[in-house]
């Protein structure tokens, strides 16, 4: 089918859009890397999205497009809509999702690429080198799929556990290594059967399942960001395979910093990637309160607030229980309270606090708590033991001594935020229950921690109110 | 592509997505993990690509699921990332008027 330009007009515009396209991504994402530019980034980088999309339409060649034109509008209509309503504390579930969308359709092209092989027409053929990299495109964004679809699902509290039985992870190497097989098979054989294309895809993304559903939540972070990587690298290989520089240069800068990011995470966790995927992280029931001593001491928030308002020094520590609870613009308001009666206040934010590194500073952005009052792990250990109160907020593993003393704990040598080194320590929680991690909190047994009971933004409202009282 | 070619591509692609991330603040990570997955949402300019060149009915859905799929990509992630750098401009020395 003729397109709308001759064809080498159309060829040449549509390399040129490209590498404009190219340009206003990169140029985007640097720009997103301040705070000063990061909203003008993201104008950047969707005037080359916009740029590239409707250039394609002038491919040669192309037909079906009544189809493509509903489908932009249905995929693009329904996360437009589920992006505009969904709430600030579920940002790291949809980007998940999202992800998981681009590695679909990677491996969607891939798929079209194989099968039009497995017809065996022989004009479709590709060389071996061209085979490999639809194959390991296939691969990679198929298991990002899947997989961002798990965690999208266990953010969302739609699958609530970790599934765990033995040999989980033998069964994961031998699904990889069938995949790869098979995955190898067809760059061989050039013509590969339909059973053995589908047989791949069915493994690629039982794959992304089985290798996501044991992980825990609190690890979700690293397992986004890795797959955000993977998506990132399946994205360039589909772009050799059709010859599409967009694709690949996007692809592989989004890879590399993907992958750098994820290092950072798993870093700020002490733990390597390996360790995050395949440890099993919290396995076991062995880390149910052993050597605790003491007892968890409950505090009303009268007297709560009480000991804050006449503090010199407060570091508010949140975690995930204060974006559950939506408590931020509460906390910011009891802080600006304690702020006017001439107490310090900061906030300290663990790299890995909630369910993505950042996932607290929007929050509190969201908030309108100045970027002067927030400071991350380094900056503020330090000035623990000056402080008069350390205000834990949903916050738990991040703040759980065992992480500096416990050899055998499964958070062993994770950098941690010293709250125990302040003179008090408040501690809101909803209930008794262990962290994310499953494992015992020693910070909430030490003699000068007392607990607040209740949700965060309740809880919040009463520290106000009794702030208030003092007068 | 010429297969040479196409390795330097990579090889200045993947510096460049190094060192873009390489210096950014904490408190920018997220939404730069998001942007990079808005980015990847060019995706959806290869699906366009193995849709319009479909010929079999099974190559027609396959495309247009990745079509879909390669749309949501691109236009979550760019909504998404915008509602949180949003924020970020409300936030510093202007506060905005919190509820």
């Amino acid at each position: 089918m003729p397109g709308f330009l001759p064809e080498n007009v159309a060829t040449l515009a549509i390399d040129f859009s490209y590498l404009l396209v190219a340009f206003l991504f990169i140029m985007g994402l640097k720009a997103m890397s301040s705070p000063v530019t990061a909203r003008r980034g993201i104008v950047v980088a969707g005037f080359g999205m916009l740029i590239g999309t409707l250039m394609s339409f002038l491919y040669p060649g192309m037909g079906n497009f009544p189809l493509m034109l509903a489908a932009i509008a249905i995929g693009g209509g329904l996360a437009w809509w589920s992006g505009r309503i969904v709430a600030m504390t579920d940002m790291p579930q949809m980007i998940a999702l999202y992800n998981g969308m681009g590695g679909g359709a990677a491996a969607a092209i891939a798929a079209v690429e194989l099968l039009r092989m497995a017809s065996a027409e022989p004009a479709a053929t590709h060389g071996p080198v061209v085979t490999a990299l639809a194959a390991a495109g296939a691969f990679i964004g198929a298991v990002s799929f899947s997989g961002s679809l798990v965690a999208f699902g266990k953010l969302q509290g739609l699958i609530k556990r970790s599934f765990r039985f033995k040999g989980q992870q033998f069964v994961n190497l031998v699904i990889v290594a069938a995949t790869l097989a098979l995955g190898a098979s067809i760059v061989i054989a050039g013509h590969p059967t339909m059973q053995t294309v589908v047989l791949f895809f069915a493994l690629a993304l039982l794959l992304g399942i089985t290798m996501t559903l044991p992980i825990g939540g609190a690890d979700m972070p690293v397992v986004i960001s890795l797959y955000n990587a993977f998506t990132g690298l399946a994205v360039a290989f589909e772009g050799f395979v059709l010859e599409n520089a967009a694709m690949i240069i996007a692809g592989i800068v989004v890879g590399s910093a993907g992958t750098l990011l994820t290092q950072l995470m798993a870093k700020a966790m002490n733990r390597s990637l390996g360790n995050v995927l395949f440890s099993g992280f919290g396995e076991g029931p062995a880390a149910a309160a052993e050597g605790v001593t003491g007892a968890l001491k409950p505090i009303e928030p009268s007297d709560a607030g009480v000991m804050m308002a006449f503090a010199q020094k407060v570091i508010v520590i949140p975690g995930y229980g204060m974006a559950v609870a939506q408590a931020q613009h509460k906390v910011w308001e009891l802080c600006q309270l304690l702020i006017d009666k001439g107490v310090m206040v900061r906030f300290a934010i663990h790299p890995v606090a909630g369910r993505m590194p950042g996932h607290m500073n929007v929050l509190l952005a969201e908030a309108g708590v100045p970027y002067d009052l927030i400071s991350d792990l380094d900056e503020i250990n330090a000035e623990f033991e000056t402080a008069d109160v350390a205000l834990v907020i949903g916050a738990n593993d991040v703040v759980n001594p065992v992480a500096r003393t416990d050899k055998s704990s499964p958070i062993y040598g994770m950098p941690i935020l010293n709250a125990d080194k302040a003179k008090n320590v408040l501690v809101v929680k909803r209930g008794q229950g262990a962290g994310f991690s499953g494992i015992e909190n020693h910070l909430f047994y030490l003699d000068n921690t007392r607990m607040v009971y209740g949700d965060a933004q309740k809880v919040a409202a009463e520290l106000i109110h009794a702030i208030k009282a003092v007068g | 592509m010429e297969g040479v070619i196409a390795i330097y591509i990579v090889m200045l692609a993947a510096f460049t997505g190094y060192e873009i991330i390489a210096k950014v603040p904490v408190i920018l990570h997220t939404p730069l993990m998001s942007g990079s997955n808005f980015v990847h949402g060019i995706v959806l300019v290869g699906a366009m690509v193995a849709l319009g060149r479909a010929d079999t009915v099974l190559e027609q859905v396959i495309g247009f699921v990745g079509v879909v799929l390669g749309a949501g990509n691109a236009v979550g992630g760019y909504v998404v990332t915008e509602r949180m750098l949003q924020m970020f401009k409300a936030s510093g020395q202007k506060k905005k008027e919190s509820a």
